[in-house]
């Protein structure tokens, strides 16, 4: 068995769009191990949401994908619908960004819980049941019972991501997706979530990728963290190396614009200038080169190739934030 | 609660109050009257006007109404002058024809329109989807006069399988019966099958663009589990409500194919009485019509909440759900 559990190699999504081809996500390699709680940062726009549904093959109409999806040694781009289906489930599983619109508003929970366990694991009706009082306790869901016979709307918002959550834990799935899985919630559910999607994670021993534009949720939670920009990766290496020593320019431009705890009142924050390059049209060279402040002629015209700058931390940046001006690295 | 049931008999009460007011007022505004009818053509004014008094006719406009209005609350719709015939009974004697073809059409219509929608939406502007437009299309453009006809001579008079013309009721057995409505509910159901595939292929796109059908996708379900299980109730709701207009729609007017089939139904009576100047009669007939409509419409308000269990539980909600927010309104906008 594979330590790597999940192998994105060269990983184009493209949508058609009335303005053009987006290419929101150009050309992606990474790989998830087995076990582990890889994070994905990166602000809106810049391809990540779309990565996770490429991953599920949860596209939209008029759209590609190109690349290399290997999941457990399966090559995900070219199996059946069938065959994928029996991966949904109980391989890869995601929790989505609102629960609010993730469930089923007008089926009761007991359905949308059971519905996949009984699908993929074969168990009656009655086993599904209590498998599901189980995972709802598991999740923290106070008197299960009840909840089983709820619909959604007589949820709060954390219960609704809790049961979300268990709806993707049901087929014991091996990889969970969680994209920008607390963005919809109130800031102090917020916490409480993804300490349950840690807690989980480790319990069960299962690969955990958490997407979000957030690098607060990402940072004490994961064990590698990947950024991301405009469709392209900048950075990825172990959360700690990512968000204490960042190399790539924008990782450490997106840092330097997070407000902090020991941050001086009323001083002013360091803001990235400018906005996201265009998805239609993106620039020919490093994507964040019209925005930063290191860039030089090298940056406008080639794409910097992802080049490891420390132990497991790579970053596909010319002028990495320890390099001395002047230098370029990479080529 | 309420309320909201007081507020809607009271709105009820009202249709049927201004639609009565205006069924008298246009007929009492239309030239002759039923003593010209029953005199006939060569009575002289003086006996039209001796009859019409005879009759009441001479009254007020409100007397009038007034007078039909007191006794209709207590179940009384008058009786014909022409045929002496109480409207009441009338009424019932043609009730079952209109509705058994009512009724009838919209479910040939619904079991036409669902699958070929759920067909279109499966496989959005696909040759398949373009087919089953035009066809319903098709379908849209032949008015039941040209329908009814046409059906008539491929079934009854080429096959030989189905009477032309005229009503079995449904005493007489429920196969002759059926065999008897079956071309005039087709004729009726043609045009509404384009309205309801649109409504509900345009609303199953919708919904199939879901985060939660998304969701029961990344659970492995198969397409067809999660187009019946998870899309198609939340997509029913317009489909509900034009199905509903519909059968209000078909109870009050099938006159063209009554009159096209032979069939003694509500629409063949509301003309002829028309022609007849029978005040009494018409005021009777629209008068139900109106209460069936009013009734139709309560029952999809029913029918709401029994698709969206966030409707049953206040009011304010279904109105949102109406106007189309369902799948809009995150958990926040609907959670207590």
């Amino acid at each position: 068995m594979s330590e790597l559990l999940l192998e994105v190699t060269d990983l184009h999504a493209y949508i058609g769009s009335p303005r053009g081809v987006v290419k929101a996500v150009d050309g992606v390699s990474f790989e998830v191990r087995r076990g582990e709680a890889l994070g994905i940062v990166g602000e809106s726009g810049s391809g990540k949401s779309v990565m996770a549904r490429a991953i599920m093959g949860l596209m939209p109409a008029r759209s590609a994908r190109t690349g290399e999806l290997r999941f457990d040694g399966k090559d995900l781009l070219g199996l059946s619908k069938q065959d994928l289906r029996q991966i949904w489930g109980p391989e890869i599983a995601m929790v989505f960004q609102d629960p609010g619109r993730s469930l089923n508003p007008v089926v009761r929970i007991e359905r949308q819980l059971t519905e996949g366990m009984r699908r993929h694991l074969g168990v009656s009706r009655s086993e599904a049941n209590s498998r599901a009082l189980d995972l709802l306790k598991e999740v923290g869901v106070p008197d299960p019972e009840r909840r089983l016979r709820a619909y959604p709307h007589e949820l709060s918002g954390g219960m609704r991501q809790r049961v979300m959550i268990a709806v993707a834990l049901s087929c014991e799935p091996t990889l969970l997706i969680a994209d920008e899985p607390t963005t919809a919630l109130d800031v102090t559910i917020q916490r409480q979530v993804l300490d349950l999607l840690r807690r989980v994670q480790r319990e069960r021993g299962m690969s955990l990728m958490l997407i979000s534009h957030d690098l607060h949720v990402v940072a004490g939670r994961t064990d590698r963290t990947a950024v991301m920009y405009a469709g392209r990766l900048a950075e990825i290496g172990g959360s700690h190396d990512v968000f204490e020593e960042p190399q790539h320019r924008y990782t450490s431009a997106l840092l330097g614009a997070t407000p902090s705890i020991e941050h001086q009142r009323h001083a002013p924050l360091d803001v990235i200038s400018g906005s996201l390059p265009s998805p239609t049209d993106p620039p020919a060279g490093c994507r964040f080169a019209p925005r930063c402040a290191a860039a030089s002629a090298a940056c406008e015209t080639e794409q910097p190739p992802m080049v490891d700058v420390g132990a497991g931390h790579a970053a596909a940046c010319f002028h990495p934030v320890n390099m001395k001006e002047g230098e370029l690295v990479g080529r | 609660m309420w309320a909201d049931l007081l507020r809607r008999a009271g709105y009820a009460l009202l249709v049927i109050l201004l639609v009565t007011i205006g069924v008298q007022a246009l007929m009492s505004l239309a030239p002759g009257s039923v003593a010209e009818v029953i005199l006939g053509e060569n009575a002289t004014p003086d006996a039209v006007a001796e009859m019409n008094a005879a009759l009441g006719y001479d009254r007020p406009f409100v007397v009038q109404y007034v007078d039909w209005l007191l006794a209709a609350l207590q179940g009384d719709l008058g009786t014909s002058p022409i045929t002496h015939i109480p409207v009441m009974e009338s009424i019932a004697q043609r009730l079952p024809v209109t509705l058994e073809l009512a009724v009838l059409a919209l479910v040939i219509a619904l079991a036409v329109s669902i699958p070929l929608a759920v067909l279109s939406a499966a496989f959005p502007n696909s040759a398949l989807d373009r087919g089953i437009n035009a066809v319903t299309s098709a379908f849209l453009s032949i008015p039941a006069f040209v329908a009814g006809p046409v059906l008539i001579f491929i079934f009854a008079v080429s096959l030989k399988v189905l009477p032309a013309l005229g009503w079995v009721p449904i005493e007489d057995g429920l196969g002759p019966n059926l065999r008897s409505a079956i071309l005039p509910a087709i004729a009726v159901a043609l045009t509404e099958i384009a309205a309801f595939h649109r409504v509900l292929r345009a609303d199953l796109i919708g919904t199939l663009r879901e985060d939660f059908v998304a969701a029961a996708r990344a659970k492995g379900m198969t397409g067809g589990y999660v187009m019946f299980r998870h899309a198609f109730r939340p997509s029913s709701f317009s489909l509900l409500t034009i199905s509903g207009l519909s059968l209000a729609r078909l109870i009050g007017g099938t006159i063209i194919v009554e009159a096209l089939f032979v069939l003694p139904g509500l629409g063949q009576f509301i003309s002829t009485s028309i022609v007849q100047r029978d005040i009494v009669a018409v005021q009777g007939v629209v008068a139900f019509i109106a209460v069936g409509f009013v009734v139709i419409n309560m029952l999809v308000d029913v029918g709401y909440g029994a698709i969206d269990p966030r409707v049953r539980r206040t009011p304010k909600a279904a109105r949102r759900t109406r106007a189309g927010v369902t799948r809009n309104a995150t958990g926040k906008a609907v959670s207590a």
